[in-house]
């Protein structure tokens, strides 16, 4: 044993064990969050329950099962429900999502399985997802229309019926949506330019009598536009107030749900297979559409998919030449002199520099000086508000680039570094000047390398939280960066961000239970986005490598 | 010459001009890589410099004053536009500092003048708390005159050209008599009030009173409204005590319950009560030896602190500290005037005084910082009376009949190098203390910005981090490069690349969400998996040894990291399933209570523990890389070399690979410690975010980055808190620039060495 121990093979068997740690750590987090995150929107089945408390009495809930754990007895016993079991043993506990907000204090609650009496899962059971009070889960017994009955559900085609109505109620809802955040949207953003463009005259001293009734005309005009689109708007209501579902909650009691707050409406007891993953990929779908909804904690990302997709592709535009001049002079131009070793130094420190620095520096430099300055000398009719001199999609955009221009110019040195010298010289031989060379033959034979570097940086940049908390990103914009308003890009506006959303809803959600499987699916969106662009650099990379080296032989 | 050459020749003119641009283009690109680093330097460090520069007081402009009473005291309103003065005549006066082409006041023009005193001869005088704004005046009658200076402010607007329209602002002072115009009644007997003390909460006050050498006299007004009117009264509450010697200085606390009396070298401290009711609670003791014999005493704004001059020039600190015989006040430290004081004046919201001394030499002072910011003569030697505007950014200076406003600049006095990472003695603190604590709900509330608890937050976090991240990151990198067979190799590295490019935020939230919570349910488990996935390990490698060699050969040792995964999965799900069962055979079923109660260790749920492994996980790729790459790159003929002169693998690696590669792991080590003390999401999710000093693993901390980001969003712009935020900024720069650039050194060295081998 001794002379084994003397051999280093078990301290190699160590050394071996940390690559298995690692890879475990890597691939088992991916998959728990790609599990987690994918099952949020795989259909759930909805429980009856029937529950005994301890005073002998039953009460039913509906809801789905949402987390179970093994306790210990004690841990129950603590908590005041009283269990009939030994001493030392585990019993399970579910945590049951139960919805129905307005008559509940909350929306989740434990069972402990010893006192469950029955547990069935009817197929009539179903989960009807609203605008506002989260889900409500029950048995839909009829279809009213103006406090008339349309149908029953003992009728046949009772479900034809239901979902007839609510398609008409969502297409309703979109509707409105659509006029509200559009049209009424232009008209809202062109008075308050109307306002901006009077208090500038007014600085100027040019604000005569004709600007002003012009003004004013317009501002009639608009206020005419709103006055109509608000009528057809409210004429929308109307009519998506119509209908009103009767259901039967857990109580046992029918309640009204009014149609026009309904999404969707679901039996997920009665699905097949097919069904379920049709319901899987729909739900993914409307993840990545829709808007958030109440404080984020329901509905999808869309904005922060777009939010982060703008200013990656922002940062990008203004990353790449930089970067790629950068390393053009490293690699071709520089001498081997002090300052070309002073700017390796710059690479490797603007590398290593912690991104809260760049927030900090971003928040101070671009935000509040440069940004400071550009409100007083281009945008003084709307001080004391500041345009550019407050946290905005541009800073961002701007911090981030700094943030990422070494992974840029490392990636693109390294390509430069693997063209044959042959190339260059041969291009020289034939006469062409240096920067003909380089222009003609050797960028565009790097740009695979560039690209590499550039997915890099995006993968960077999308995955960056801690700067962007200074200069720019919000938990809720209203508005998105790019919109159908002149001049249609509004580089000054705050935006959402995966990333940030992920710490937001996680961390300052005001219902964490509910929000937690919605952190898992935008966890999940987003380390896919970034593996996957990792990925695809990686391959480039290789790719790159391989010609090369068919190249140099 | 043809023309055709004369057009190669023009062509060739203009592409070497190109080439020429191209390269003053690109040479230009790069350099701005350079000062793209130096600007964020510099700009840091531009944000930074002001809290270390201190004051300056710089004269504006004289006048003279046409009055023919001695001053009793001199105030300022906000703006420092106009000034005013209370005459021993009982006439108090306001007078413009500033020209104002919009009222057309003058420099010294008196605006308004009002005779306070319409009867009775006045024997004392006395002012709030600057806050406060108000002055009394004390008379032989045993009556007291309270006034309060007012301003009101408008905007009148007034049409220059057509469509413009130019506001200006217009102050109006006056002076307000309080309680309806009558004097109160301090002394009962109606003896002259030859010293007096005031202060007021903004509805009731106390006063303090000397007559007849040694009699204290202390008064209490309650304050209370009549439902139906609204109108205040004040009932009065006479207290007097008969002291051993005669009284040399008097001092009241605007929380109304205290009252100090100077006699001889004791300060004699009375509690008020609600009621209004005296008792003496302690006698302070000043030691006339060290500081010199007492002169008069100040309060602080807060009123927890009160400043005493003494006639050698020195000013002593002393507050309320809490001990076992409850609140006492105690000597805190002093600060030296340099010559005997004739005015001490202190701010209306900072920590800040300025003391004049019998030669016209003004100094400034912060008390927490311990901070002497000026020392310099005044312009007029005679100065006797100075005065502060309630934004601490004029001071005005009376010498004789002339006054001199002075601009005052001291934007940070309570920030100090040695305040910034030493031990600071806060008010109402028992002892010094490091404490980051910037904002609070009160008022009266000093910030306490010690950087020391939160760079050992970072230092906390960033250890416990390379502690978990070191070994196994060098292991592995190891490993990876020496052991591993080249097919393995493909799939790992990229494998490890992609930890690296994980967000942290992820790591972060699921640090805080999903792994706190674990460890706090199976912390035997988390212990079990620490300890028996080595012992395993190499339990494992034993039994491997016994297999036939075939079966050895053919799944080959560089295979070991992917046989060992189910293992680890195995030993993993042993030790979590196994926890519940040893803590309820060892710990009685309570991990935590027996921590808390056993060890007398607190347990938080976000603690280092939970930091250490997220953290470690982020930085594993970084030494991992690095290091990998070092040990991969030492040329093959040393290690083979080693092998043929009959050393075993393990010894090669020890005794040949790692040296030569020692350089590259330690800049991978370095570069680890870079990232692990910058990085801002894991420990803003997984720890509580508390500024604590204890090495404590299952306690929390707060970090440097965590900071700024939690606290920056709510800075006030270009304030000391901010400047401090970026402070900590440049300090993480400087750090990891530090670690970086040796880190990178020491990288260029190794490749220069492997090339020349």
């Amino acid at each position: 044993m001794k002379q084994w121990f003397r051999t280093g093979k078990p301290w190699i068997w160590l050394t071996a064990g940390a690559v298995s740690v690692s890879l475990v750590a890597v691939i088992g987090l991916v998959l728990m969050i790609g599990w987690r995150g994918l099952s949020f929107f795989w259909p759930t089945a909805i429980h009856q329950m029937t529950i005994e408390t301890a005073s002998g009495e039953t009460r039913t809930l509906i809801g789905e099962i949402y987390d179970s754990e093994e306790v210990p007895i004690d841990r129950v016993r603590q908590s005041g429900v009283e269990v009939d079991a030994s001493e030392g043993e585990l019993i399970t506990r579910y945590l049951m999502k139960i919805g129905n907000r307005e008559y509940v204090p909350l929306d989740f609650t434990w069972v402990v399985e010893p006192t469950i009496v029955e547990d069935k899962t009817p197929t009539d059971m179903a989960i009807i997802e609203r605008t506002k009070d989260g889900n409500f889960y029950g048995r839909i017994i009829a279809i009213e229309q103006q406090g008339e009955r349309i149908a029953g559900y003992e009728e046949a085609d009772f479900r034809e019926v239901l979902f007839d109505r609510v398609e008409r109620a969502v297409e309703l809802h979109d509707e409105g949506q659509a006029l509200q955040e559009d049209e009424i949207g232009r008209i809202n953003y062109q008075l308050s330019e109307l306002g901006l463009e009077e208090r500038r005259l007014k600085l100027e001293g040019q604000l005569t009598e004709q600007a002003l009734a012009r003004l004013e005309a317009e501002r009639e005009r608009l206020q005419a536009e709103y006055q109509t689109l608000e009528k057809a708007l409210f004429e929308i209501r109307d009519r998506a107030a119509r209908d009103t579902l009767i259901v039967e909650d857990f109580r046992g009691e029918a309640v009204a749900v009014p149609l026009y707050r309904v999404l969707d409406v679901n039996f997920p007891n009665d699905m097949h297979l097919l069904a379920k993953i049709g319901h899987f990929f729909q739900q993914i779908g409307k993840f990545v559409s829709e808007p958030p909804r109440e404080a984020n904690t329901e509905g999808g990302v869309f904005p922060a998919i777009f939010g982060t997709v703008f200013m990656v592709l922002l940062m990008s535009v203004i990353v790449t030449p930089f970067g790629v001049v950068a390393a053009v002079y490293l690699h071709e131009y520089a001498g081997k002199n002090p300052v070309t070793k002073l700017i390796r130094i710059a690479v490797i420190n603007l590398a290593g520099v912690p991104s809260i620095v760049y927030g900090v520096f971003g928040l101070g430099f671009f935000v509040y000086m440069v940004g400071g300055s550009i409100d007083q000398v281009f945008y003084p009719e709307a001080l004391p508000n500041p345009t550019f001199g407050t946290p905005g999609v541009l800073w961002s955009a701007i911090t981030l680039a700094i943030l990422t221009l070494p992974v840029v110019i490392v990636s693109t040195e390294e390509g430069l570094a693997r063209i044959p010298s042959s190339l260059r010289e041969g291009s020289l031989a034939l006469g062409a000047t240096k920067w003909e060379t380089i222009w003609r033959i050797i960028v565009p034979m790097a740009s695979p390398a560039i690209m590499t570097g550039l997915i890099l940086a995006v993968a960077r940049a999308a995955g960056e939280v801690a700067p962007l908390m200074l200069v720019g990103v919000v938990k809720s914009a209203p508005m998105l960066p790019v919109d159908g308003n002149f001049p249609y890009f509004h580089l000054d506006r705050k935006f959402m961000h995966l990333g940030f959303h992920i710490y937001d809803v996680g961390f300052q959600s005001p219902n964490v239970e509910a929000s937690r499987p919605l952190v898992y699916a935008t966890s999940f969106l987003l380390i896919t986005v970034i593996v996957g662009l990792n990925l695809t650099a990686i391959g480039v990379r290789n790719h790159l490598r391989e010609k090369y080296r068919a190249l140099e032989q | 010459m043809d023309r055709q050459t004369e057009q190669q020749l023009k062509a060739s003119q203009a592409r070497l001009l190109k080439d020429r641009l191209a390269r003053v283009g690109v040479t230009t690109g790069g350099v701005l890589v350079l000062v793209a680093l130096l600007l964020i330097f510099f700009y840091l460090l531009y944000v930074v410099q002001p809290i270390f520069e201190s004051a300056s007081v710089k004269p504006m402009h004289s006048f003279d004053i046409k009055a023919n009473d001695q001053t009793l005291a001199l105030g300022m309103e906000e703006q420092a536009e106009i000034g005013y003065r209370f005459g021993a005549s009982g006439k108090g006066e306001f007078f413009a500092l500033q020209d104002n082409t919009f009222s057309e006041r003058k420099i010294g023009d008196v605006i308004e003048q009002r005779m306070l005193v319409p009867q009775g001869k006045i024997t004392s005088f006395a002012r709030s708390l600057p806050v406060n704004q108000q002055f009394v005046y004390g008379l032989d009658n045993g009556k007291a005159l309270i006034v309060q200076p007012k301003f009101s402010v408008t905007f009148p607007e007034t049409a220059r050209t057509q469509g413009t329209r130019q506001v200006e602002r217009l102050i109006m002072p006056r002076f307000e008599v309080l309680n309806n115009e009558q004097p109160l009644q301090v002394d009962e007997q109606g003896r002259p009030l030859e010293q007096l003390a005031y202060a007021t909460d903004g509805e009731g006050m106390l006063m303090a009173a000397v007559t007849g050498a040694d009699t204290l006299l202390i008064t209490k007004f309650a304050a209370e409204q009549n439902f139906l009117t609204g109108e205040i009264s004040l009932t009065p509450k006479y207290e007097q005590r008969k002291m051993t010697a005669s009284i040399r200085d008097i001092a009241v606390t605007p929380d109304l319950n205290k009252v100090f009396a100077l006699i001889n070298n004791r300060i004699v401290v009375y509690s008020v009560s609600m009621s209004g009711a005296v008792s003496e609670s302690q006698v302070i003791t000043l030691n006339g030896r060290q500081f010199g014999q007492a002169q008069s005493l100040h309060l602080m704004p807060g009123a927890a602190t009160v400043l005493v001059t003494h006639e050698s020039g020195v000013i002593s600190q002393w507050f309320e500290v809490p001990t076992d015989e409850g609140r006492t006040f105690k000597y805190i430290r002093q600060f030296d005037a340099g010559g005997q004081i004739v005015d001490l004046e202190v701010e209306d919201y900072r920590r800040t005084f300025y003391a004049v001394t019998h030669d016209g030499k003004l100094n400034i002072f912060h008390t927490t910082s311990e901070a002497d910011l000026y020392h310099e003569a005044l312009p007029n030697r005679e100065t006797q009376m100075i005065t502060i505007d309630p934004r601490a950014n004029h001071l005005l200076a009376e010498a004789g009949n002339e006054l001199t406003l002075f601009k005052l600049s001291n934007e940070h006095p309570e920030v100090t190098w040695s305040g910034l990472w030493e031990q600071v003695w806060y008010e109402g603190y028992p002892e010094p203390s490091y404490t980051w604590q910037s904002t609070s709900g009160s008022d009266d509330f000093e910030p306490k910005f010690s950087l020391v608890p939160i760079s050992f937050g970072t230092i906390k976090a960033a250890l416990y981090a390379m502690l978990f991240a070191v070994p196994i990151g060098l292991a592995a990198a190891v490993y990876t490069a020496y052991f591993m067979s080249p097919s393995v190799r493909k799939v790992v590295k990229p494998t490890v690349e992609i930890m690296e490019a994980l967000p942290t935020v992820i790591l972060g939230f699921l640090a805080g969400l999903w792994l706190a919570p674990i460890i706090e349910a199976y912390l035997p488990g988390v212990l079990a998996v620490i300890i028996l996935t080595p012992l395993s390990i190499i339990g494992f490698a034993a039994l491997w040894q016994l297999l036939p060699s075939q079966v050895r050969n053919t799944l080959g040792e560089g295979r070991a990291s992917l046989i060992l995964v189910p293992l680890v999965l195995f030993v993993g799900w042993l030790s979590f399933s196994m926890s519940p069962w040893v803590e309820a055979v060892l710990f009685d079923g309570n991990v935590r209570g027996y921590l808390t109660n056993e060890l007398g260790v607190t347990f938080d749920q976000r603690n280092s523990l939970v930091v250490g492994i997220a953290m470690g996980f982020a930085v594993i790729p970084t030494i991992f890389s690095i290091a990998e790459d070092a040990v991969f790159s030492v040329p093959k003929h040393l290690s083979n070399g080693s092998l043929a002169l009959g050393a075993t693998p393990w010894q090669t690696l020890t005794k040949v690979v790692l040296l030569t590669a020692s350089p590259g792991i330690f800049s991978a080590i370095m570069m680890g410690l870079g990232r692990a003390v910058g990085e801002t999401m894991i420990v803003l999710m997984a720890t509580g975010n508390t500024p604590i000093m204890d090495w404590n693993i299952f306690e929390g901390m707060r970090t440097l980055s965590a900071n700024i980001a939690v606290e920056m969003p709510e800075s006030e712009v270009g304030s000391s808190h901010y400047r401090i935020l970026f402070l900590a900024a440049f300090v993480l720069f400087i750090f990891t620039f530090f670690f970086n650039t040796i880190a990178e050194f020491v990288r260029q060295r190794l490749r220069d060495k492997y090339s020349s081998m």
